[in-house]
This record gives C-alpha cells, sequence and structure tokens, in this order.
C-alpha cells in the first residue's frame, strides 16, 4: 500500500508538470490552431530566468516575477514576429516555424545564460512530509497546488470574464468572432502571453525538484504535447486528465514493470487509446481542423 | 529545348545526374563527398517521405524509426542471425515494409495532429527498443558493422559510396516520380488533397496513403541500412525524435509536394550546420532564425517559393 | 538557363573552392595543426564544455611561450552535440579538409567508438577524453584515451564497499551511454569482489523523479548500499530522492558526477555520499609530498583564474590529452603524424591529473587503479577517504 501511495505520489507530481506544458499548447490552439513546439522553451525560460535574475542580486520572489513577464513577452514576440507574417500558411508550415523558433530560443539561452544544470532552492524547506508511510517532499504540494490553482484560474478567465470568451469564440469561428467585434490580434497575443505565462510558472514551480538547463524544454514539449492528444487537443479538462495520465503511468511503469521501459508504457498507453478513440479522451469528435 | 526535356522524369533526373557528377568532380576532399553522400542518404528518405506528407496529406514524426530499424538490420542480422552483410539490408527493408503495412490502417485512421502523434509514438518505441536492448543492439553507445564486401572487395572508400548513393538516389526519384504520375497519384494531385473530393471522384485514398506509407518506410530502411554499412556504426540517434523532426523540416523547408524541392530540402539542412560551424556558440540561434525566416517568406518552400517568384517577376 | 552555362558555373565554382582551399592549405603550412570535436552542446555538454576551455586556454599558453618545436600550434574544434553520426562527418573534416596531425578529444563512448575507425584508416593518433573500455580494448593502432574506464571505477567502489563488510548493492542505473557502459562494468566484476546485486533499477536521461525506482531498490532484502552510474543532472536527483525516502544505507556515485556543481545541485541530500574521482577535486587536500599534487594544483588553479568557475575533472582529461601530445611532439621533433602514434604509445611516467600514465602497445591508456582516490563529500566538499 505505501509502496503504491509513493509510485502514486510521483505519478502526481510529474504528471501535474505535464498537465500545466499539455495547458499551454491548449490555449495557443485554441485561440490559432497552431501547435506551439517552442512550449517547452518556455518551461525552460521561467526556470532558467528566476535563477539568473536571482543570481544578479533580485530576492526570489522578485525574479520569478520578472522571469514570468520576460517569457510572456517572448511568447508574444514569438505571435508577432513569426506566428502572424505566416498567417494563412499550411499548418505543417506553422509547426515548423516554431520548432524553429524552439531551436533558437534553446540557442539565445545557451549564449545568454550558460549550459550548466541549475537549481532553485525548495520553497518551504526540504523535510520529507509522511503520508500513511509513504514521502512527499514540500516541493510536490507546491507544484500540484499550483497546477489546481493555475487549472481553477484559466477556467475562471475562460467562462466567466468577457475576454476570456471573446478568446474562446474566436477559437470556434475567428470569422464570426471578429464579426461581433472582437479584436482578434488582441485575443491571439493575450494567448500567447497566457501561455508563455502558464509555462514559465511551471518552470519556476518544478526547478527545486527536476533542476532545469539550456535545453530542459525539448523532453517537456514532447510530454506535454502527448498528454494534450491523449486528452484532445483543444479541450483543457482534457489536457489536464492526459497529463496526470502520463505522470502516472510512467511512475507505475517504473514501479510495477520495468524502470527501462516507463516512458514505453505511457505511450502504448496513448496508442491504444488513439485507435480506440481516435480524437482522444475528450477531444471534439467529427470536426476536422486539420 | 525539346519538351521531353522539361519533364520531371527526364530533364529533372537528367539535371540531377549532372548535379551529382559536378559535386564529384568539384569536390576538392573527401569531406565534401561525405557530406554530399549524407545528403544523398537523407534525400532517399525524403523523398519518399514527402510522397507521403505532401501527395498523401499525412504527416509522420516517426520515420527515423524506420530509419533506424533499416540501419540496425543491417548491423545485427549478419552479426547475430548470419545473414551476409549484403542481403541485411533487403531483408530489413522487407521486414520494415511488413510492420509498416501492419500498423498503417489504424494508424492513418488518425488524422492530423492524432496522426502526428500515433507515429512520434511508433518512432519512440523503436528508439526505446534500439537502446534498451544493449545485448543485441550495443545499447546508447551504439554497435560497428560489418563492412560490405563484393566478391572479397572491401567497400569502404568515399568514392564508391558516392556512386552507390548517387545511383539509389536517382532510383528512388524514377520510381517515386512514376507513383506520383500513376492514376491515383494524378487524381490526387488534380484534387488539391481534398480527401472527400477525391473520394467523390472514386479515388481509393486510403489505399493510396497505405502505399505511400509503407513505401516511404521501406525507402527510410534502405537508406538507413546505407547509412549504417557506410559509415560503419550505428547509435540509437539516427532513430530519435530529433532525427524524425530534422527529416520533416526537410520535406516541409524544400517544399511539400516537390520531390526535387525536397532534395534541395535535405541538401540544406544537412550542409547547413556545417557552414554554422564558425559561428561556434551562435550556431543554434542561427539555424533556428534562418528556419523560421525561410519559412515565413518562402512558406510553400524553398523550390516552390523561389520558382514563383522567378514566374511572377517574368510576368511582371 | 541553358545546360552549357549551368556546366560552365559549376566549372567556375568548383575552381573557386579548390583554390580556396589550396590557399588555406598554403597558409597553415608552418603551423602544427590539431583537432578536437567534442561534445559541447547536447546532453554530454558538461563533458565537452570544460575540456573545450581547457583545450583553447593551454593551445593560447602553448603558442604565448613560443609553441612546439618552435611552431605555433593551431587548434580546431567543433561541436558534435553528442551525437556519433556528426561527430564522424566532423571527424572526416578534421582529417580530410582541416588536415590535421593529431586529435584529442571525443567526449562519450558512443562518439569516439564512430570516429575511430576513421582514424585508423587515415593513419593519424587520435586521444580520446571518453571512458568506456571498448576504446582501448580491444586496442586500435592508432587510438588512446586519458581517463580511467568505468570498468576501474567500478573495482575502485567495489574495493571501498569490501572495506567496510558491505555487500548487498542496489543499483539505479542512467540509461545514456555512460550509466548503461558502466553498469554492464559493475554487473561484470561483481562477483570479483563477492558483491551481490539485490536490485537492478533504471532511469532516463531526462527523468525527473527517481522515487519509484528507488522505493523498489528500498524495499529489495538485506539491502547494504546503492551505487548509481550516471551523469548529468539525473544523479542529483537520485541524490536528492534517496533522502527523501530516508534509505539509510550509503549511496556510491561515480565519477561522471565528480565536478563541485553535483554537490550544488544536490544540496544538503549530497552528505555522506562516496564516488571515486581523480585528485584534482582534492588538490589542496593532497599531502605535500604527493607526486600528482604539483599537476593537480596548477590546472585547478589556472582554469579557474582563467573561467571563474570550479575544475571538473572532464576538463583534466583534456589536459592530459593534449600534454600527452605536446611532449610526444616535443619528443618526435617533428608533426607526422605517424612517428606521434609511435611516441605517444611510448609515453611512460607522464603525471597528469588522472594519474601516471605509462602507455605500452598493449595498454594505450596507462592507468592503474591508484589513480582513483575515493572521495567522500561531508560539509558540502570533498574529503579523501583513507
Amino acid at each position: 500500500m505505501e509502496t503504491f501511495l509513493q509510485f502514486l505520489f510521483s505519478g502526481l507530481t510529474v504528471g501535474a508538470v505535464y498537465a500545466i506544458v499539455a495547458l499551454g499548447f491548449t490555449i495557443i490552439y485554441n485561440a490559432s490552431d497552431v501547435i506551439n513546439f517552442a512550449q517547452g522553451e518556455f518551461v525552460m525560460l521561467g526556470g532558467m530566468c528566476t535563477v539568473f535574475f536571482s543570481l544578479w542580486g533580485l530576492p526570489l520572489p522578485v525574479a520569478a516575477v520578472a522571469a514570468v513577464i520576460v517569457t510572456s513577452l517572448i511568447g508574444v514576440a514569438l505571435n508577432k514576429l513569426a506566428i502572424e507574417p505566416a498567417r494563412g500558411a499550411n499548418v505543417v508550415t506553422l509547426i515548423i516555424i516554431t520548432i524553429g523558433a524552439s531551436i533558437f530560443l534553446r540557442g539565445l539561452a545557451q549564449v545568454v545564460f550558460d549550459k550548466q544544470f541549475h537549481r532553485l532552492p525548495s520553497f518551504s524547506g526540504d523535510a520529507p512530509i509522511d503520508v500513511l508511510g509513504a514521502t512527499l517532499t514540500p516541493q510536490s504540494l507546491w507544484v500540484m497546488g499550483g497546477a489546481a490553482v493555475i487549472v481553477v484560474l484559466l477556467w475562471y478567465f475562460f467562462t466567466r470574464t468577457t475576454f476570456g470568451k471573446s478568446i474562446l469564440a474566436t477559437s470556434h469561428n475567428r470569422l464570426a468572432a471578429r464579426l461581433v467585434g472582437i479584436n482578434v490580434e488582441l485575443v491571439l497575443l493575450a494567448s500567447f502571453a497566457l501561455s508563455a505565462a502558464t509555462g514559465a510558472l511551471a518552470g519556476i514551480l518544478v526547478t527545486p525538484i527536476t533542476l532545469t538547463s539550456f535545453d530542459a524544454g525539448t523532453m517537456l514539449a514532447l510530454k506535454g504535447f502527448a498528454a494534450a492528444i491523449l486528452g484532445g487537443m483543444g479541450n483543457p479538462l482534457g489536457a489536464v486528465v492526459g497529463g496526470l495520465l502520463v505522470g502516472i503511468a510512467e511512475a507505475m511503469g517504473a514501479g510495477y514493470l520495468s524502470s527501462e521501459y516507463k516512458d514505453a508504457v505511457a505511450f502504448v498507453i496513448i496508442l491504444a487509446v488513439l485507435f480506440v478513440l481516435p480524437s482522444g479522451l475528450f477531444g471534439r469528435r467529427g470536426t476536422e481542423r486539420v | 529545348m525539346p519538351a521531353w526535356l522539361m519533364q520531371p522524369r527526364t530533364g529533372g533526373l537528367l539535371l540531377l545526374a549532372v548535379v551529382m557528377v559536378a559535386v564529384y568532380l568539384a569536390a576538392p576532399n573527401n569531406f565534401y563527398l561525405d557530406v554530399a553522400i549524407q545528403i544523398g542518404l537523407n534525400a532517399m528518405v525524403v523523398v519518399g517521405l514527402n510522397l507521403l506528407i505532401g501527395y498523401a496529406g499525412q504527416i509522420s514524426l516517426g520515420h527515423a524509426g524506420f530509419f533506424g530499424l533499416g540501419a540496425y538490420a543491417s548491423a545485427v542480422l549478419p552479426v547475430h542471425l548470419g545473414i551476409p552483410p549484403l542481403a541485411a539490408p533487403f531483408v530489413g527493408m522487407l521486414c520494415v515494409g511488413l510492420l509498416a503495412f501492419l500498423v498503417a490502417r489504424p494508424v492513418l485512421r488518425l488524422k492530423g495532429h492524432y496522426l502526428a502523434m500515433a507515429t512520434l509514438g511508433l518512432g519512440l518505441l523503436v528508439f526505446m527498443l534500439l537502446t534498451n536492448e544493449s545485448q543485441l543492439t550495443g545499447g546508447p553507445d551504439g554497435m560497428t558493422v560489418e563492412r560490405l564486401r563484393i566478391f572479397g572487395e572491401r567497400i569502404s572508400g568515399k568514392d564508391w559510396w558516392y556512386l552507390i548513393t548517387s545511383v539509389m538516389l536517382l532510383l528512388s526519384v524514377w520510381l517515386t516520380l512514376n507513383l506520383i504520375d500513376s492514376p491515383t497519384g494524378r487524381a490526387l494531385r488534380a484534387l488539391h488533397d481534398s480527401q472527400i473530393a477525391a473520394q467523390v471522384a472514386g479515388v481509393d485514398v486510403a489505399r493510396f496513403k497505405v502505399i505511400a506509407f509503407v513505401y516511404s518506410a521501406m525507402l527510410a530502411s534502405l537508406a538507413g541500412s546505407m547509412s549504417a554499412l557506410y559509415s560503419g556504426f550505428v547509435t540509437p540517434d539516427k532513430a530519435g525524435f530529433l532525427h524524425s523532426i530534422e527529416l520533416v523540416i526537410m520535406v516541409v523547408l524544400g517544399g511539400m509536394g516537390s520531390t526535387f524541392g525536397g532534395i534541395i530540402g535535405a541538401a540544406v539542412l544537412t550542409s547547413l550546420p556545417q557552414f554554422l560551424t564558425v559561428f561556434a556558440e551562435y550556431e543554434h540561434m542561427l539555424l533556428g532564425a534562418i528556419l523560421m525566416t525561410v519559412m515565413i517568406f518562402l512558406r510553400r518552400g524553398l523550390l516552390p517559393g523561389l520558382l514563383d517568384s522567378l514566374r511572377r517577376r517574368r510576368a511582371s | 538557363m541553358s545546360l552549357i552555362t549551368f556546366l560552365k558555373g559549376t566549372a567556375a565554382m568548383a575552381a573557386v573552392i579548390a583554390l580556396s582551399a589550396g590557399w588555406a592549405a598554403g597558409e597553415a603550412a608552418a603551423q602544427i595543426k590539431i583537432g578536437s570535436v567534442l561534445s559541447i552542446t547536447g546532453p554530454a555538454s558538461f563533458l565537452g564544455d570544460p575540456a573545450e576551455k581547457t583545450l583553447r586556454m593551454y593551445v593560447e599558453r602553448l603558442n604565448e611561450a613560443g609553441g612546439v618545436n618552435g611552431e605555433p600550434l593551431e587548434l580546431v574544434i567543433y561541436d558534435s552535440e553528442g551525437d556519433a553520426n556528426k561527430a564522424r562527418t566532423l571527424a572526416t573534416r578534421l582529417i580530410e579538409d582541416d588536415e590535421i596531425v593529431a586529435m584529442v578529444g571525443g567526449s562519450t563512448t558512443g562518439t569516439t567508438m564512430a570516429m575511430s575507425p576513421l582514424f585508423e584508416d587515415a593513419e593519424i593518433p587520435f586521444i580520446s577524453l571518453a571512458g568506456g573500455i571498448v576504446i582501448i580494448d580491444p586496442v586500435n593502432p592508432y587510438v588512446f584515451k586519458t581517463p580511467h574506464t568505468d570498468r576501474m571505477a567500478c573495482e575502485k567502489i567495489y574495493e571501498d564497499m569490501q572495506a567496510r563488510g558491505l555487500s548487498k548493492v542496489g543499483l539505479i542505473s542512467g540509461t545514456g551511454g555512460f550509466g548503461k557502459s558502466m553498469r554492464g562494468q559493475c554487473l561484470d566484476v561483481a562477483d570479483d569482489y563477492g558483491i551481490e546485486v539485490v536490485a537492478d533499477e533504471t532511469y532516463g536521461p531526462r527523468d525527473t523523479d527517481m522515487t519509484p525506482q528507488l522505493t523498489n531498490i528500498r524495499n529489495a532484502a538485506d539491502l547494504q548500499a546503492v551505487l548509481n552510474p550516471g551523469f548529468g543532472q539525473g544523479p542529483a536527483i537520485v541524490t536528492k530522492n534517496f533522502a527523501q525516502l530516508g534509505i539509510d544505507v550509503p549511496l556510491y556515485q561515480s565519477h561522471g558526477v565528480a565536478s563541485k556543481s553535483f554537490i550544488e545541485l544536490a544540496g544538503a541530500a549530497a552528505e555522506g555520499v562516496r564516488l571515486p574521482a581523480s585528485a584534482l577535486l582534492v588538490a589542496e587536500q593532497l599531502e605535500e609530498d604527493d607526486p600528482q599534487k604539483q599537476v593537480v594544483v596548477d590546472y585547478k588553479t589556472a582554469f579557474e583564474a582563467e573561467w571563474n568557475r570550479p575544475v571538473s575533472t572532464f576538463g583534466g582529461h583534456a589536459y592530459d590529452g593534449l600534454m600527452i601530445l605536446v611532449e610526444a611532439l616535443r619528443a618526435a621533433g617533428n608533426s607526422d603524424p605517424e612517428e606521434l602514434r609511435d611516441t605517444i604509445e611510448q609515453t611512460s611516467g607522464f603525471m597528469g591529473t588522472a594519474g601516471e600514465v605509462n602507455m605500452s602497445p598493449d595498454d594505450h591508456m596507462g592507468l592503474d587503479l591508484t589513480a582513483f582516490r575515493m572521495l567522500e563529500i561531508r560539509d558540502g566538499d570533498w574529503t579523501i577517504v583513507q
């Protein structure tokens, strides 16, 4: 029982990170139909900027806020400089542009920062918490709690605020949204900023556990994309469930089956789900956007 | 100029052959030939992948998996199963073809990003298998490949491999152009890859998709085998996610739906890092920036994009 | 464009390329050209990065002092990103295009093995900076290496376990080339030291949580020690998870984490961790009469003054490789690759950061177990286990 619980804690912590990354994919996808493969770099930037801002003398909380702001600005710049000029291009072309952006951002981080691994201190100490015989670090609680807060805030934003609703409207029908007076450019800008901020926040939360470096984003983007697809692209609930499922599958795979093939466990599950439900767990059925 | 020279299958192939001879004559030393061989091997994969992405409209983020299987076929089969090195690439190609055929139907039922994910997953499974089964594959550090011998003669020189690669690339281009020019291929092209329109017109879209998938997988496997035999060493990187992405970038960069564009894409992306080494640590920034710029301004890809602007200039 | 203009254009281009290549070769004739392919970026960048810095720094110093045999050294460095295929192409470039006389490089075992046949064919000496035993066993006449092998690391660790009366060991290894290869070696020599491996787990190079694997190890019967072959950020996370789970047996890391950043990354959890490493990490703590002291203190001081960051053993391997080559250049009196190879093979009594090197036709590394020191992390710093 305590062994199972230990695996579950591990899975939930890792899964919460995947879930936030998957949410980042979802926000941009919904507003612009673009799968942003630079999503992992937002997470990396969040962690790396915080590390270096605090090295340069900012107190940690200020450094974290500054990191979120800088990453959001980079998200906005990505939209302005790379996505908007290519409007109307083929979906695959847009994906390649975001891959180009991710290579560029990784190269930039390597030059501006360095190639070392870095860490942040845990927010509230390293003393493990005992839960029914299994242990949990306080930082894991921060990650899971942070993920939950992000989900609630996004839910509130998209369903209770006019601006959030206008993003959703744009995602359903851009022309109609324009006709009812929604500023589509602004909506796109906001969704890139929001997605980048979400990613950066995830980066700050997990760096004390996972450490970070200029190339930490690739793997996260891969897992986040997998999670978003498993849940059904475009569905925020799906992104969260998908992320947690991938995380738990990995932990259980490593614990009970084979640690060498734990990633394979996750991908086999995803493939199996897709063969039965071709648009993921909660994906929109019948509508084809590509 | 006679009309047959303007046809891709005659004029295009002839031009490609001329370029190959010219590159061979112009190459100052073996390093340039080595890069040219790498370009040729990548181009073989891209030509097949372009049929799948550009014509059948199906993206695959897992073709490096097939490439890797081919590479390991020529490494593992002679050592562990006693299959002669000369036969191993073809045995590997047939096995990969069978594998691709088996997964094609369920995978190609998926659309868009879901298809991308499924192919990505398949590629990753291959990668994990090659990395983890170190008894067989040597694990992440890779394994050496027995050198190819024909009539007892060791084939290891760059000149030999340049010849082999060139001939195989010409053959694959010729075969691919024939497939594109088949009734199904032509119908798909005429209908601008609108599946519904194609179906209405009575084109068996599903069948063409499966053919394109299996064909591109087999071509990737063959190129992988050749690459392993050429370099005498294989590592699982060849089957990795990043290599898959690279291959797709080559297709899109050169121009989706343009076979010769794909070759140009392969040439540019394979040789670009060699030019960028002088910028040392700025290499990745530049690579990313170049990729973005090209795709933003020539969104249909290098060859179609440049041809368009040429035509426009001539018209004005 | 007609065919003829095209051909003319190509011919002109060819002429330009050929001319510029010839011009470059002519200009470089008076220098000794040394090549290096390193994993400067990518997952093994912490191996390649300090090596690159070391090579650049020392080649500059040697040139300021008048070069070797009166000729300046020219260093050409390329980044393989840890990819064996790229490494191979870049090695071809060094051999064919840059026309080097020797190579000091190859950060990982995978890239080294991919490049070795090229140097054998071209008959140019290649001093590798990677750990795997396959590099020198069987001996490739043109390939040498400076770091200890992973097999020696296992032996050193097992010796220490034997001395402490520990015999039931749980393994948790990275699945990267380094971890995988060392795991194999450690399983291989376990019997010689009466070690029983009671748990054998792995983790991926980019994994962020190893508690499930460590939980399984903790649950293994009679566990007496845990050994973690691996490099990069993985061992730091393993160490933190190990502390989180409260596993109270000794934890051994490999020489793959032998740099100060491991202690920083793992924080308080690193207390009490033991690992085999070269004397470089404890330069100041060595006895005054230790024959290695002079070399390691000099290198450490020079590196830290120039780059303002702590030394790692991986930069030390590059120092050893370069200096072995320079000694060979001096001994041979010229830079003929064939003669260099013979002279490198005769290296004896060379004192490097990794220990005393005595090479022979059957031993292209020339180090023995005494070159390793067993270190323990105490109060956030390395201490020598006596």
